[in-house]
């Protein structure tokens, strides 16, 4: 008895006081979800606030005080008129563009190849994915090693078999670098393309391709005309993925070349990074993130418009 | 001029035969069915005249010259599939030209047969949806278009009805004779339907574990099966079929219960012989309500109970216990009757069927 008078006495208070105080009242769903609002506000919202602030101002580390002068767009101006920056933002979009290409045609040939396999396929696929299972930090030094030009590989297996009589400076003429680098994105990342496309091609129905045959069509052409159009949804969502992935690509780069030699492999967040911490301008590197979510942000869009279409092309179901 | 000849064709998988080495010569123009029970070997078989499957042993000949090493592209052949297999990223329209596109025919040429066959169809108002937007029937009817357009030497169909309504598959099948009057070319069509294979076809292949059972018009089939499978196969409900021994110029039935001995079969076994004894439903009626067929000169009167009664409105199935077995019975003409009720029956023993119960084939000379 008295503990239920005791509860009925607590709900009088609190409603009592709900009423009196004019507490904001929030709906029950608001008020669940409020925790994690709290938390994402504080570990994401919060941040990305001060980040953007900072971008404003001519923030050093060295120097806290200065996150409190107000300095309006003129980081902005500075990166958008720095050549440094675009040169950076140049190479990566060629980074890009080179990569995404060459591990498409590559994850696309080896797609078809697993799938043509009678037997093993399961331990073709497995054997696959293994670049991808490698941090990139260490896929970084072990093409550092390769390349090297003195104790590479590389160089090594060249000039063995006579191909070459002088050592290839690798990752010290500028080019050579960033073919380099190339390399070991496309080594550690063909995967993605070959599952997604393989997937593909496990899921298509073989009637159609048989019916191109029957109409007239020789291999080539059933792959053009049937194959290729059913294959590009998921070409394309790998192309989302690994477009996000290349467009910060840091790791790899930062290990192998660190932007050398001479900035000549100065990729737009090793750019960033250096600005940040070994220049301790975070402000102006800032403004540069800004800058470059926006690249990201522009070729997810590209990607998503063009999944879309092809997705709608052959009628998806999902 | 496209005959279709297959000699000793045989499929393998492995060390699986699923086709035995079958002979079959398709004349110029020819409407074909192949029939049989699942897993016969049908489509293979089919495939293999498209080119689809490699040919484990024969020849296939299509226009007099062997086909063996020729890819799909090089047969002149059109193919329906069960499944349509359609383009999904292609609109009709698309569709339907695709292959002349590829054989790169004149784009005013590909318009014009395009949209004749499209007329054909009756698929004009949907010449630029794509296949996901088009219900099946219509889809059906655009893989039938895709093959109209090339102007083939040869048709092929796999079961294109199969997954069409009853309705839909009826006005399809009609589409499909028409078009063959048409088109005027060899058609070879594949199908576990007894009726698309009789309403069709000039002749009918009917197929059974890889093997030829019997090949014939239909009017043969159903008339004169060659082997038991074939009489159990064709015709709905099916024949009646049951053993019975050879005494005295009677066939006595399990139970006692005996027959005259058909008149046709009177020389042709001996005393003691056990055989496979089959009559059509047709051919067992209450007595005034079968078919006149003025063939009936050997008609033996007999009175059966009833056991169910199933009305179909213009005739009536009876089943009829006779010899501890069920025989179905069609009636015409039919009037009300009651299950357990007792009624003569004739039986047309001029229609009778005897077979080997060891071989299976029939023992007409
Ligand atoms: N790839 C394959 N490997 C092994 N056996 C196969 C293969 N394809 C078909 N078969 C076998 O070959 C036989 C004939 O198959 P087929 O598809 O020709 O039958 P069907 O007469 O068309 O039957 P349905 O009416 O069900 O379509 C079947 O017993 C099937 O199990
Ligand atoms: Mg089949």
């Amino acid at each position: 008895m008295k503990s239920v008078n005791l509860a009925g006495s607590l709900t009088n208070v609190m409603s009592a006081t709900g009423h009196d105080m004019k507490f904001p009242k929030f709906s029950a769903p608001t008020l669940l979800l409020l925790p994690a609002i709290v938390v994402l506000a504080a570990v994401i919202v919060l941040p990305l606030l001060f980040s953007l602030y900072s971008s404003f101002t001519p923030f050093r580390l060295t120097k806290p005080e200065s996150i409190w002068v107000f300095i309006g767009f003129r980081n902005y101006v500075s990166v958008l008129t720095n050549i440094e920056f675009w040169t950076a933002f140049g190479r990566t979009v060629l980074l890009l563009t080179v990569a995404l290409n060459a591990e498409m045609f590559l994850g696309l040939g080896l797609a078809m190849l697993v799938n043509k396999a009678t037997h093993g396929q399961r331990l073709l696929r497995t054997l696959m994915m293994f670049p991808m299972m490698f941090s990139p930090v260490l896929v970084g030094f072990q093409f550092k090693f390769l390349f090297n030009d003195n104790i590479g590989f590389v160089n090594n297996a060249l000039q063995s078999l006579g191909l070459t009589t002088n050592a290839i400076p690798w990752l010290i003429d500028g080019n050579l670098a960033l073919f380099s680098i190339i390399v070991a994105e496309v080594w550690s990342s063909t995967a993605v393309f070959a599952i997604l496309i393989l997937a593909g091609l496990l899921a298509m129905p073989q009637e159609p391709v048989e019916a191109a045959r029957v109409d007239g069509c020789t291999p080539w052409q059933t792959f053009r005309y049937v194959t290729w159009p059913y294959l590009m949804p998921f070409a394309f969502i790998a192309m989302t993925i690994r477009s996000l992935d290349v467009a910060r690509a840091y790791d790899i780069v930062k290990i192998m070349t660190d932007g050398g030699p001479a900035k000549r492999t100065e990729l737009l967040w090793t750019l960033v990074g250096r600005t940040a911490y070994s220049d301790a301008r975070m402000g102006l590197a800032n403004a540069m993130a800004y800058i470059s979510i926006l690249l990201s942000i522009l070729f997810t869009v590209y990607f998503f418009r063009k999944l879309a279409a092809a997705r709608q092309q052959i009628g998806a179901e999902w | 001029m496209a005959p279709v000849t297959l000699k000793k064709l045989v499929k393998s998988y492995g060390n699986v035969d699923v086709v035995h080495g079958i002979d079959l010569e398709v004349k110029d123009r020819e409407f074909i069915a192949l029939v049989g029970p699942s897993g016969c070997g049908k489509s293979t078989t089919l495939r293999m005249i498209a080119g689809l499957e490699d040919i484990s042993g024969g020849i296939i000949e299509i226009g007099g010259k062997p086909v063996n090493d020729l890819p799909p592209r090089a047969r002149n052949i059109s193919m329906v599939f069960q499944s349509y297999a359609l383009y999904p990223h292609m609109t009709v329209r698309e569709n339907m030209g695709f292959s002349l596109k590829i054989g790169k025919v004149a784009q005013s040429e590909i318009d014009t047969r395009v949209n004749e066959a499209a007329a054909i169809l009756d698929l004009e108002k949907y010449m630029d949806r794509r296949p996901s937007q088009l219900s099946g029937g219509q889809r059906q009817r655009v893989a039938m278009g895709r093959a109209i357009v090339r102007k083939p030497d040869v048709f092929l169909f796999d079961e294109p009805l199969s997954n069409l309504d009853a309705k839909l598959r009826t006005q399809v099948r009609t589409e499909i004779k028409r078009l063959h009057a048409k088109v005027q070319s060899t058609m070879i069509y594949v199908t576990h339907d007894q009726v698309e294979a009789m309403t069709l076809s000039d002749r009918i292949v009917i197929m059974r574990d890889g093997h030829i059972e019997q090949v014939g018009t239909p009017e043969e089939v159903f008339r004169r099966p060659a082997t038991r499978f074939v009489a159990g196969f064709i015709g709905s409900p099916p024949m009646n079929l049951n053993e019975a021994t050879v005494a005295d110029g009677k066939l006595v039935f399990a139970g006692g219960q005996s027959l005259p001995l058909p008149i046709e079969f009177r020389n042709k076994v001996a005393a003691g012989d056990k055989l496979i004894f089959g009559l059509r439903p047709d051919d067992i009626y209450p007595t005034g309500h079968g078919l006149n067929s003025g063939e009936a000169t050997d008609v033996h009167e007999m009175e059966l109970p009833v056991a169910i009664t199933e009305p179909l409105g213009n005739e009536t199935l009876l089943f009829v216990t006779m010899a501890q077995r069920e025989w179905v019975s069609r009636m015409l003409n039919p009037r009300p009757m009651g299950a357990g009720e007792m009624v003569r029956f004739s039986f047309d023993l001029s229609q009778a069927h005897l077979f080997s119960p060891e071989t299976g084939k029939t023992l007409r000379g």
